[in-house]
């Protein structure tokens, strides 16, 4: 390549060398799987914990994300990155822990409508820089708090999408639903956030 | 455009992926409506807050156990073969 070649974009490199590595796995290489492991354990791990809000949950769903991807490697086609195909799995392991844990709390179907207008009930501004109102820790409680209240439907989305930046059609390709669904869960998950995050930044309440 | 239009909008709007008519459209009704500007502007950072937030860490021990099983797999696998 000279000098003057335009790189190649560091999500096609990623793309290209996980191919390989996949390939490579796929042929029996051991330490080519478990470079994939090394990219992507804590991601899923991360994961893991945001659904189910559990540890123990949480090395469980990753354990099994990475140990079924490995025994089922012949049946990723590629048609998709190997990085969703993993997601996938491990987010239908983090819901069934979810079923199982708390049969009463978990419904994979659209939640009715509480009545309530998530949007326009509450509306004041937070000021520049709420999350400086809170220490780290204390902040990171708030967050935990607030994304366990959503609706599991909701909050799948919502992570996926906003927090691990996956993009909409590898989401609706991971849930298995359409484009258009994961973006009305996303709208509804963010007003949700939004508006029980107000009560902890909006500008009356800290100043 | 109205504020219920907006808030349908909203999603496509913050992810940048709305058409330029639309998004101008979009731009002119929060430059005269204060709620949904607030809106608007509350909804972008808690996406902000929740990107930034610290990333939950994957523990030593927890991590060993992943290797050690991943391991143990490789070992069966190989004698499969």
């Amino acid at each position: 390549m000279s000098a003057t070649d335009p790189k190649p974009l560091a999500s096609a490199i990623v793309r290209d060398d996980e191919a390989r590595l996949v390939s490579a796995a796929k042929a029996g290489d051991a330490a080519a799987f478990e470079e994939l492991v090394n990219r992507y354990e804590r991601k899923i791990f991360r994961l893991g914990m945001n659904i189910t809000q559990n540890r123990e949950d949480a090395e469980d769903v990753m354990q099994e994300a990475f140990l079924k991807s490995y025994t089922h490697l012949d049946r990723f086609q590629g048609d998709s990155r190997f990085y969703t195909w993993l997601v996938r799995i491990a987010v239908n392991e983090a819901l069934m822990k979810l079923r199982k844990r708390r049969p009463n709390q978990f419904s994979l179907d659209e939640p009715l409508s509480d009545g309530e207008d998530p949007v326009f009930r509450e509306i004041e501004d937070w000021g520049p820089s709420p999350e400086q109102k809170f220490a780290q820790t204390e902040l990171n409680e708030i967050l935990n708090s607030v994304i366990a209240e959503l609706d599991p439907i909701f909050r799948v989305a919502f992570l996926l999408r906003d927090v691990e930046g996956i993009s909409t059609e590898e989401t609706a390709q991971i849930l298995g639903i359409s484009e258009a669904a994961v973006k009305s869960r996303l709208l509804r998950a963010r007003l949700k956030l939004r508006q029980k995050l107000n009560k902890y930044f909006r500008r009356s309440e800290t100043q | 455009m109205n504020c219920k239009k907006v808030i349908q909008e909203l999603t496509s709007y913050l992810d940048g992926v709305l058409d330029s008519d639309m998004r101008a459209d979009l731009e002119l009704h929060l430059a005269r409506c204060t709620d949904c500007r607030v809106v608007v502007d509350t909804t972008r950072k808690t996406i902000q807050i929740f990107c930034n937030s610290e990333p939950v860490p994957l523990p030593e021990d927890v991590r060993q156990r992943l290797h050690t099983a991943l391991m143990d797999r490789f070992r069966r696998n190989a004698k499969t073969i």
